[in-house]
């Protein structure tokens, strides 16, 4: 108990001593934990305004669609059918609005609100009357069109009278995952306009229907409720002998799904790479440590110490870190998901409250001991390894771990500038440290360059699409910005630790080197160019990553890569940037006086 | 031991003559003005070592012979009542081709001394003159300049970088004034030839004896050919056999040309000097020259000379 007790009061001697450096570890620990936890809680937040709006609508358990309404009428006889609502006549029609084209499946309704099954909910103006439209109103949010705008349907005006919510249809941009009807025109000859896009769902009077029915034809839609909705799924597999296109109410609730589930990947993907950042951030910051304390494990070992006790007290500040870290993460992750969990305004209702379950909440802490584990056993190891009188003979670590040596670089160097010739130098003595800034550096690289094919093929898409909104596209962009700029962060926390690591752990070598004529302003310049090369390799092989990375993570069949230049750029951006932010801690190591660092450590 | 009895050989170029007779700085200064011209130097068998004289010499013209001046000179540490005055009011003055030994107890500021004179610390006050350059007036850039060209530093701990061989820890102040890959090479080669260690280039300090190391370290203070060499406690971290090798490169470099300021405990070192300073709190409270530093005086260390141990 004793020695529990003093493992705990050294570690939080030490951790408040260094509030810097645990603040960083905190913050790589916690952006990891909370991205984490909204990607754990975003699962099935949609089945609550699913189910909500489909109780307001009386949402259908099967839908039937075809262009002949006695045969799609057939579905009425199944057995098990409780009620039922149509034959409601539909159409295609190009869609014109103040600025867009788009594309729409018009339904004929009968004025009154009254159908059976799948009367759709009006949140906005009033229900369909003879020139008056409804919009479903995620498409009329997409399109910026409210309650009384005017619109063209196949060429004729209408007004819009209202904005509704239906369970029937899976919400723009995703009504033909489940059966959109939408074919060329009757007649090929005919002036028909062009149905470019995704098309979302009007409603609209029986006549007027038929009104602009003579480019495209009519289909016929019926909606039936069943004695036992489970089974929805499976008549609507088992109808290929059906005369008409079945969908159940389960493909309907995954379409809806379909707006976060893409986010849900992006997150996913995101909490994969930025757990992987966060594990690089807490390995430099415990090397780091261990070389800044070499002295103290020195005194430790000195005062009686084991060697257990020595490991113990760095993991347990890790540990302890990791924590508080895990709980910041927990809360941040539970308190932003509402934020990135709204249904969408396909939907009606508020999603799940996000469900902090104990296993949420248990993975997160597992994730980040983990982490801090995984990160601190190495350098605990090899503090518990340290020779007491090499630790007490010199107060940096790389007197007891000598650097590597590569012949071929050293006699590459020479015939650099000596910004380079150092730098080149610094690197090299270091490999596994500069493996770890390179693997940081292809990471971020990685996500950046895939958020730049995210946007230049959603650029594409919007083209597509007349300059129509997608909200799917607005969502995932929404989760890779948050996941962004947590890698970001996360990037700029490793790049400082790297740089501040670098910087103790050539001290003494980069006094000798001033000592021997080279210039503070060079020594800095070589901080920068040994950080840019060992990130070089990363920012290289980070485009290539982060473009096959869009592609699994989308399931594009088409990718429109960015501009080689905006590749380019971007890639030379993250290697200034690692190389500027190398440069912040380095100075700040060099403010002692090089006789005082030549003094103080053996070679 | 082996070294011991080896290295009479290794140091040929530098043990261009009898210690015992070697003149007094100041006649030695003016010998060298006398030969100013490539005659004289066609005589000597370093020409090199006579290049750095001809330096020297011409240097010390400029600023009435004196190759290194100090003028109440002061550094201080801390403030208010944590105040520390390591250097006191120092004045100093060392002549081309003067081996300067300066000794002192521990903490007295030497070391802090020694690192003024060759702009790694800035001082507090006073004005300090290296190579007719004002370094307390320097910035960063000139004093690394200085650094570089006109000084080579030799520190108690070697300071040798881990990773790089004997030949690279050579060659790297060659290569950071800006010499080219192959003269820095050469150089460096050729100054481990001459500190007796050719044959040891390609080894990395850690394989290296603590008396080889240090001879290391003074081929690379060569590097540059500098005016002035500042020895931080060389031989503090040396046994006696590795110390006599130190002392002989010391004393060849001395009786080649090269100007010397030595910070030491070892009284056998500072018997290789022409002038001895006893320093104290900070301030130097004694001076004796020596001649030649091997033959005493009536001074306080009078008997270094045999101290030494030079003659055996």
């Amino acid at each position: 108990m004793g020695r529990l007790t003093l493992i705990f009061r050294l570690a939080v001697r030490d951790i408040r001593h260094r509030p810097a450096e645990t603040a960083l570890a905190l913050l790589a620990i916690c952006a990891a934990t909370a991205v984490l936890t909204l990607g754990l809680i975003l699962h099935g937040v949609t089945a609550n305004p699913y189910q909500a709006t489909k109780a307001a609508t009386k949402g259908p358990d099967l839908v039937a669609q075809g262009p002949d309404a006695s045969q799609v009428a057939g579905v009425t006889k199944l057995a098990g059918v409780t009620a039922s609502s149509g034959p409601f006549p539909g159409t295609a029609a190009s869609l014109g609005t103040s600025g867009y084209t788009g594309i729409a499946m018009v339904q004929g309704r009968t004025e009154t609100a009254n159908a059976a099954v799948d009367q759709p909910y009006v949140t906005a103006g009033t229900w369909v009357r003879p020139g008056g439209v409804v919009l479903e109103r995620a498409f009329a949010t997409s399109l910026g069109v409210g309650v009384g705008d005017k619109i063209t349907l196949n060429y004729k005006h209408f007004t819009v009278a209202g904005l509704a919510v239906s369970a029937a249809w899976a919400p723009y941009p995703e009504l033909c995952q489940t059966g959109c009807m939408i074919g060329g025109p009757n007649d090929p000859a005919a002036n028909a306009p062009d149905l470019n896009g995704r098309p979302g769902v009007i409603w609209a009077t029986e006549s007027d229907v038929r009104s602009i029915s003579s480019y495209f034809g009519l289909n016929y839609v019926v909606n039936v409720m069943l004695k036992n909705p489970a089974e929805a799924a499976a008549i609507a597999n088992g109808g290929r002998s059906f005369q008409a296109n079945l969908t159940s109410w389960q493909a309907l609730s995954t379409a809806d799904a379909l707006l976060v589930t893409d986010e849900q990947t992006v997150l996913q993907v995101g909490t994969f790479m930025i757990v992987l950042l966060a594990l690089a951030s807490v390995a430099l910051l415990a090397g780091g440590r261990m070389i800044e304390q070499t002295r103290r494990v020195g005194l430790l070992k000195a005062a009686g110490g084991t060697p257990d006790l020595v490991a113990g007290v760095l993991l347990a500040e890790h540990l302890a870190i990791a924590l508080v870290a895990a709980g910041a993460g927990l809360l941040i992750g539970w308190l932003t998901a509402p934020v990135l969990s709204s249904p969408g305004a396909g939907l009606i209702g508020t999603p799940n409250a996000p469900s902090l379950t104990p296993g949420v909440a248990g993975l997160v802490l597992a994730v980040a001991l983990g982490v801090a584990l995984l990160a601190t056993l190495v350098p605990a190891i090899r503090a518990a390894r340290t020779s007491t009188v090499s630790a007490l003979a010199t107060a940096s670590f790389g007197g007891a771990r000598r650097p590597r040596r590569h012949k071929r670089l050293i006699a590459l160097s020479t015939r650099l500038p000596v910004p380079l010739l150092v730098g080149l130098r610094l690197a090299a003595r270091r490999p596994r440290r500069s493996l770890l800034t390179m693997a940081s550096a292809a990471l971020t690289t990685t996500m950046a360059v895939a958020v730049l094919a995210f946007h230049s093929t959603a650029a594409q898409s919007y083209i597509s699409q007349q300059g129509i909104a997608n909200p799917i596209v607005q969502r995932d962009s929404e989760a890779l910005f948050t996941g962004t700029v947590v890698l970001i962060l996360l990037a700029v926390v490793n790049a400082v630790f790297t740089g501040w690591v670098t910087a103790v752990d050539a001290r003494h070598s980069s006094a000798l080197t001033q000592a021997l004529g080279a210039t503070p302003r060079q020594l800095l310049e070589a901080q920068a160019a040994a950080q840019g090369m060992a990130a070089l390799p990363g920012v290289i092989a980070g485009v290539p990553l982060g473009i096959a990375l869009f592609a699994a993570a989308s399931h594009a069949h088409h990718i429109d890569l960015p501009s080689a230049g905006l590749l380019v750029l971007a890639a030379l951006g993250i290697l200034a940037a690692v190389a500027a932010l190398a440069v912040v801690p380095a100075r700040a190591v060099a403010r002692g006086s090089i006789s005082g660092v030549l003094q103080s450590e053996t070679a | 031991m082996s070294e011991r009895s080896e290295l009479p050989r290794r140091l040929p170029s530098l043990r261009g003559g009898d210690s015992r007779r070697g003149p007094k700085p100041a006649e030695r200064s003016e010998a060298l003005a006398r030969r100013d011209n490539s005659e004289a130097l066609a005589r000597r068998d370093n020409s090199e070592a006579l290049a750095r004289r001809d330096n020297s010499e011409a240097l010390a013209r400029r600023d009435n012979s004196a190759v290194l001046r100090a003028r109440g000179l002061r550094k201080e540490f801390g403030r208010g009542d944590v105040l520390v005055r390591a250097v006191d009011e120092v004045d100093l003055e060392v002549a081309p081709a003067e081996t300067v030994a300066i000794m002192g107890p521990s903490g007295c500021g030497k070391s802090t001394l020694l690192h003024l004179l060759g702009g790694l610390e800035r001082p507090t006050g006073g004005e300090l003159l290296l190579a007719g350059s004002r370094l307390d007036k320097l910035g960063e850039r000139g004093l690394a300049r200085l650094r570089r060209t006109a000084v080579g530093f030799v520190f108690q701990a070697f300071h040798l970088i881990d990773e790089l061989t004997a030949r690279e820890n050579v060659e790297l102040p060659a290569l950071l004034a800006g010499r080219s890959p192959r003269d820095a090479r050469r150089r460096a080669l050729e100054l481990l030839e001459r500190v007796g260690l050719a044959d040891r280039a390609t080894f990395l300090p850690a394989a290296l004896s603590g008396g080889q190391r240090q001879r290391v370290a003074v081929a690379r203070a060569l590097s540059n050919d500098p005016l002035l060499v500042l020895a931080d406690e060389p031989t503090g971290n040396l046994d006696s056999a590795a110390t006599l090798d130190v002392l002989r490169l010391f004393d060849s470099l001395r009786i080649a040309g090269q100007t010397l300021v030595i910070v030491t405990h070892d009284s056998r070192i500072a018997a290789t000097a022409d002038r001895l300073i006893s320093m104290r709190d900070g301030a130097f409270i004694d001076e004796t020259r020596l001649t030649g530093g091997t033959r005493g005086n009536s001074g306080t260390h009078g008997d270094l000379g045999a101290l030494a141990g030079l003659e055996g």
